[in-house]
């Protein structure tokens, strides 16, 4: 291939790449823009004269709506990691007699549509008096995260030499003892990787958070979105201002671990 | 860390039937008796078969028990809603809103995924030629997969937005008539079909260019040498052999764009007048969206779309194990 060839595709790449992203840069753009600008025809295509009112409006108002959502984030990491991976080393190591229709369950249990678990949990918290409460709403999160996590633990953990564990057995390790000493080390990858499926599943939660926490007073990022454009504000700088805001877990997920993001994507869809 | 992308896929979608015959157990059986290992097993599935009885199974039994009963507001905190059987299905399917609804739910998810498959496929084919840049542009176009729904769909509702949308600037910039995106009924339910594509089209990329890593790089030598061309490369190696990967995307696609609530709720609330209104948003219409919840036909539409949704999972775990039992 000559240089020039390449560098023709390379030219045809950033144009295709400029083109997906223009949303994204919209985003942005509009969020520096000054209300008295947001209805100009044509709009401002570039942020020549940039404000900073839709931001300093994310901090004064939005704050306690990002921290609820960072501790929905970690509660909903912390019960799936504790749910799944003790379960994937059941299914993928110990043979619990029965347990066959596990992960067919678990593959089920991932095409239900989230607007039908909203309700029955809901109808459910409302009996048990959880609507409205942070934990209700990492318990319903975590039903996004859980099936996925078993499988993608279940599948790496299969990978692992059974003559590791033979040597940690002879060693006079329990299973508990080889599942935390010798398991979950080596499937440190794996544990990144759904964990970080399942903070950006909770971050972005919208359906959960609009049936089960409505009326909260500890309410995530998604209904303080929400909010902003349901209270038919004009403010669309501060509303785009805090979609950046939101959208900064993604961004850093995908500078920091996009492999373990590639890896998420494609595990479950395809076999070598 | 390449080799757990590669572990993982390679054997992830073996989870389902891999796990039912895993290999010989370790040594320790023959030591103890079947019975202790059998109860470690157990011990540690245990939380995952209480998890799934009591956050899955409960909440979907909930869900049937609140379809076949008539439930008021007062009833639904009470308790003490008659039991009527059927007569919720009954109700919906001969509702005005059911036939369109169902309409706009198969309208929505083909063509997004035509679009989808077909953009995501040529993205594929296209980054797969190593040429400069071409991961960290790959890498690039996750972005639009990654973000919150909300974030995209207020984001495409402003775009698209009939007076200060950029969409319609450009529109009329070029010398067409503005176009009502989001308040129109002509044009509801493409808006949303177009902001979907856009969300989907990563997943599609990435899936396929995976496939597309594993079909071996002689195949197209040999192609080469035979004097093919890539048009020819493409439609007689990657193609057939992209086949399965490619079912498999399809059906998981058919799975997600069936479920799909927030975008359309949040661009157009199934608005206006109903013309964007798909199973999934008329169910929450009718149990979320109103002063008066009718939680009972919610329920009941809720069902029909978890009956549609297995017909295609079905389907998708049986393309799974046929992938399993060529390869």
């Amino acid at each position: 291939m000559t240089a020039r060839k390449t560098w023709w595709k390379t030219t045809i790449g950033v144009v295709l790449t400029a083109v997906m992203l223009f949303p994204v840069y919209w985003m942005i753009n509009v969020s520096l823009t000054k209300t008295g600008d947001m209805r100009k025809d044509p709009p401002n295509w570039f942020p020549f004269d940039p404000t900073f009112d839709g931001y300093r409006a994310v901090l004064s108002e939005q704050l306690p709506y990002l921290g609820t959502s960072l501790i929905v984030g970690f509660g909903t990491v912390a019960l799936t990691l504790v749910i799944s991976a003790p379960a994937a080393y059941s299914l993928a190591k110990l043979r619990p007699r029965g347990g066959t229709p596990v992960s067919f369950v678990l593959l089920i249990a991932q095409m239900i549509p989230g607007v039908i678990m909203a309700m029955g949990f809901y109808a459910i918290f409302l009996n048990i008096g959880m609507l409205n409460s942070v934990w209700g709403l990492i318990v319903a999160d975590s039903t996004i995260a859980v099936p996925f996590g078993v499988l993608l633990f279940t599948a790496f953990m299969q990978g692992i030499p059974n003559e590791l564990m033979n040597a940690a057995t002879i060693d006079g390790a329990g299973r508990w003892r080889t599942f935390r000493s010798v398991v979950l080390p080596i499937s440190r990858n794996s544990i990144v990787t759904v964990s970080l499926f399942a903070f950006l599943w909770a971050w972005s939660d919208f359906v959960f958070a609009s049936t089960l926490d409505a009326g909260g007073k500890l309410q995530p990022i998604t209904l303080g979105i929400y909010k902003y454009i349901g209270n038919n504000n004009q403010e669309w700088n501060s509303i785009m201002a805090t979609a950046v805001i939101a959208s900064i877990p993604a961004a850093v997920l995908l500078v920091i671990a996009q492999r373990y993001v590639a890896a998420g994507v494609t595990a479950g869809a395809v076999k070598d | 860390m390449a080799t757990t992308e590669t572990l993982s896929r390679r054997s992830a979608g073996n989870a389902g039937g891999e796990a039912s015959t895993p290999p010989p157990a370790p040594t320790r059986r023959k030591r103890r008796r079947p019975s202790t290992g059998q109860l470690a097993a157990w011990g540690f599935l245990a939380p995952l078969i209480v998890y799934l009885l009591v956050f899955y199974a409960y909440p979907l039994y909930r869900n049937i028990e609140l379809s076949l009963h008539d439930y008021t507001v007062r009833s639904f905190v009470q308790g003490g809603a008659a039991f009527v059987g059927f007569d919720n299905y009954v109700s919906v399917f001969t509702d005005p809103t059911f036939g369109p609804a169902l309409l706009h739910t198969a309208l929505f998810t083909v063509i997004s995924i035509i679009f989808q498959f077909s953009i995501g496929m040529g993205l594929a084919v296209f980054f797969h030629q190593h040429f400069k840049l071409s991961a960290t542009l790959r890498a690039l176009f996750l972005v639009p997969w990654l973000l919150p729904l909300i974030v995209s769909a207020s984001t495409w509702a402003w775009m698209l937005n009939s007076e200060s949308g950029i969409v319609n600037s450009v529109i009329e910039g070029l010398g067409g008539q503005q176009v009502n995106w989001l308040t129109s009924p002509q044009w509801a339910l493409t808006s949303v079909i177009i902001a979907n594509i856009w969300i989907g089209i990563p997943f599609n990329l990435v899936i396929l260019y995976s496939g597309l890593q594993n079909i071996p790089n002689d195949l197209y030598e040999a192609a080469a040498l035979d004097g093919a061309n890539g048009w020819q490369k493409f439609w007689r190696i990657t193609f057939p052999l992209l086949r399965p990967v490619s079912a498999i995307t399809i059906l998981l696609g058919l799975i997600y764009t069936l479920k799909v609530f927030d975008i359309i709720w949040i661009m157009t609330r199934g608005g206006p007048a109903d013309s964007s209104t798909t199973l999934a948003t008329w169910s929450y219409q009718m149990a979320f969206g109103t002063a008066l919840p009718d939680f009972s036909p919610a329920a009941a539409v809720g069902n029909v779309l978890i009956i549609i949704a297995l017909i295609f999972g079905f389907l998708y775990i049986a393309a799974q194990r046929r992938q399993e039992k060529n390869s």
